[in-house]
């Protein structure tokens, strides 16, 4: 999460190296608002590179311009984005086949409790008679649900609020938007979810996902506002202002679709803290009572003596779990910042 | 004079918005924390006297139907430092409790944050002076692989082997059978207790400061001041650490009060863990109880917290950046 805040204002902006086209060209690539991109072709990039071989091959008069990549070629030219996609292939596949997976029921507490590891039960049951096995895979689906609806849920929060923003740098609307995201941005994340969630009166998905994107968009906010305020100057910009555009649809519009990197990188990361945060207020026994979750297991865990009594695998296997999902997802990350960042493709291969 | 006048102006401004915010929070909730309160004293299924409701009321502060006249007694009760009776700790002031347990959390992040700066800042500086070294490369991915693993969980796996299975330290609470005072006993209970979760706060906090190090000081060696000063022929590592990390510095100084939030919110979780007798721990208590008061007046008391912090560190930016004072 932090790699991306940190290095997205400092390094050279990435959209900007790229010749962007007139407006025409940059509108007829729209990207649905939030876009995770999947099928989109990024059209700055495409260009770019084509850009590179002219320079790189000026001596030569006959050059071969080869069809610059798509972006999943890009994706998948990274070791890092390749090891993160295969894992979270292996994290959506338990997800949806965890019913066929294992025999039994995560909400089944029948079972002799404390037994080790064995054919019945692949890594034993806990003090509370559940399979831990069956637990863990089901708890996969809980970690993805909350990723994807937690990362979509800041998204649209940060892009509303730090394109707006951006684009009316310097107005009264930019200086109350800012002072709101700036506020947000030290307000502690852990207790006012936990504030929020007390005075709640239901517990489930729906309430975990709205707190995660109250409190988490700040940061993205700001990112997308550095980066709009190095692309409203552009040219095609100007030209929609000149042509009648209204705001709203130069920044979503206009704007938007040559950040599309950049957002799906956000979008990313975002989905990493909302997983976190579930598994933070699940331990803190915040949960949704009727799934399962890998927060849950560590909170009944440390609640019910996993530790004085060693039952590691109980301990050990969420948090492993929890570890390997969100390195997977930060993975996947190193090769979306390739296709935002030409630069680093470059260094990469 | 200008940049602190707007920086104090500034410090004003969140701090209203902060206290404003702790009013709303429980207002903007669909349901009735006044109800919600009734219900939790007589059980889920009792009745509810709706004379009850209105004392329950009266003794949050919703007695007025107004919402400004409500605001107006809230800010006066807050100016005088008055935030309401603990639920949980009847018939102890929310403000007495807080202060019981805030020397514990401000000791514990106070000292892991000092302690994750300078180690955070040491290692980032040293990984971007030799970069692209072993060293380098062990820090940055055992960085990218800690920074994935949840604090509570390592704090689980450090209880685990160090309190239980090894027995070197004690697994929790703030001191064990000695009597609190200045003497060198209860100051060695107190340390032995903080170390475990000063420790699993400590494999995490530094990270951010690591990575934030790293990325600007490969930059600023970059820069053609860089070149110049080699060129002149100044020895390397007057060049690294005398030019370079002091610029490289001042992005990681402004980072200083976010993460000091982050920590917050990690050590809520790992005081959880230990049973620490911090603001943490009685978060989660005030949280499961429902004790409204004394839920808000930390959430108050951690942002104002890390707000002062914030407001701190910009006067010393303006002190050690003076293009910072002179700009605007």
């Amino acid at each position: 999460m932090t790699e991306n805040e940190t290095s997205a204002p400092a390094g050279p902006p990435p959209a900007q190296l790229a010749p962007v086209g007139t407006a025409a060209e940059a509108d007829a690539t729209n990207a649905p608002p939030g876009g995770a991109g999947s099928g989109q072709r990024p059209p700055a990039e495409d260009r770019w590179s084509r850009a590179t071989k002219h320079v790189e091959g000026a001596p030569e008069v006959h050059v071969h311009v080869p069809r610059p990549p798509r972006w999943y070629a890009v994706l998948w030219s990274s070791k890092k984005a390749r090891i993160g996609i295969v894992m979270l292939a292996f994290f959506v596949f338990i997800a949806i086949f965890a019913p066929m997976l294992t025999p039994h029921d995560p909400n089944d507490s029948s079972f002799v409790p404390v037994q080790d590891p064995s054919g019945e039960h692949w890594l034993g049951t806990n003090t509370l008679g559940f399979d831990i096995y069956t637990q863990l895979l089901f708890g996969t689906r809980l970690s993805l649900a909350i990723g994807v609806l937690g990362g979509l849920g800041v998204t649209l929060i940060a892009l509303l609020i730090g394109m707006v923003s951006g684009y009316a740098e310097g107005t009264w609307l930019d200086d109350g938007l800012s002072f709101l995201t700036n506020l947000a941005l030290v307000v502690p994340v852990l207790p006012l979810m936990m504030v929020i969630v007390a005075y709640s009166e239901t517990r489930g998905l729906g309430l975990l996902v709205f707190v995660v994107a109250i409190t988490g968009w700040a940061g993205h906010a700001r990112t997308k506002r550095a980066q709009i305020i190095t692309l409203r100057s552009r040219e095609f910009v100007t030209a929609a202002r000149f042509g009648g555009d209204g705001m709203l649809r130069i920044v979503f519009r206009e704007i938007m679709p040559n950040m599309t990197s950049l957002v799906v990188s956000g979008f990313i990361a975002a989905s990493t803290a909302a997983i976190a945060a579930e598994a933070g207020l699940s331990f803190m026994g915040f949960g949704d009572p009727n799934t399962v979750s890998w927060g849950q297991m560590l909170f009944q865990a440390n609640a019910n003596g996993a530790l004085v009594q060693g039952l590691w695998v109980w301990l050990l296997v969420p948090g492993v779990f929890l570890a390997l999902i969100t390195t997977s997802l930060s993975f996947v990350n190193f090769g979306v910042d390739l296709l935002s960042n030409a630069q680093l493709r470059e260094e990469e291969n | 004079m200008r940049y602190y006048a707007r920086k104090t102006g500034y410090f004003l401004l969140t701090l209203w918005a902060a206290v404003t915010l702790n009013f709303l929070i429980p207002r903007l909730q669909p349901g009735d924390p006044a109800e919600v309160m009734v219900r939790q004293l007589t059980g889920r299924d009792g009745e509810i006297d709706p004379t009850q409701i209105e004392a329950v009321r009266a003794m949050l502060g919703y007695a007025d139907e107004n919402v400004f006249v409500a605001y107006w007694k809230y800010l006066q009760q807050l100016a005088q430092g008055d935030l309401g009776v603990s639920f949980t700790y009847y018939p102890f002031t929310v403000g007495e409790v807080i202060g019981q347990a805030l020397p514990w959390t401000l000791g514990l992040i106070g000292v892991t944050q000092i302690l994750a700066f300078l180690l955070g800042t040491f290692l980032g500086t040293y990984a971007a002076w030799r970069r692209n070294s072993r060293f380098d490369s062990f820090i940055s991915v055992g960085s990218t692989f800690l920074g994935n693993l949840q604090s509570f969980w390592i704090g689980m796996i450090i209880l685990f082997v160090l309190a239980y299975e090894l027995g070197w330290f004690p697994a929790v609470g703030g001191y064990g059978y000695t009597t609190p005072g200045w003497n060198w006993l209860f100051v060695a209970d107190v340390l032995s207790h903080a170390f475990l979760p000063a420790l699993t706060l400590m494999v995490t906090a530094p990270i951010g400061f690591i990575l934030g190090m790293r990325n600007t000081m490969v930059q600023e060696l970059g820069g053609d001041y860089i070149r110049l000063a080699q060129a002149a022929g100044l020895p390397d590592r007057k060049v690294a650490l005398g030019y370079a990390a002091r610029n490289a510095l001042l992005p990681t100084v402004t980072s200083f009060a976010l993460s000091l939030g982050v920590l917050m919110s990690g050590s809520i979780l790992v005081e959880q863990l230990f049973d620490y007798p911090g603001m943490g721990r009685l978060m989660g208590e005030a949280t499961s109880n429902r004790d409204f008061p004394l839920m808000q007046a930390i959430l108050l008391t951690t942002i104002t917290i890390v707000l002062t912090a914030s407001f701190v560190v910009d006067l010393l930016y303006g002190v050690i950046d003076p293009r910072a004072r002179k700009s605007r």
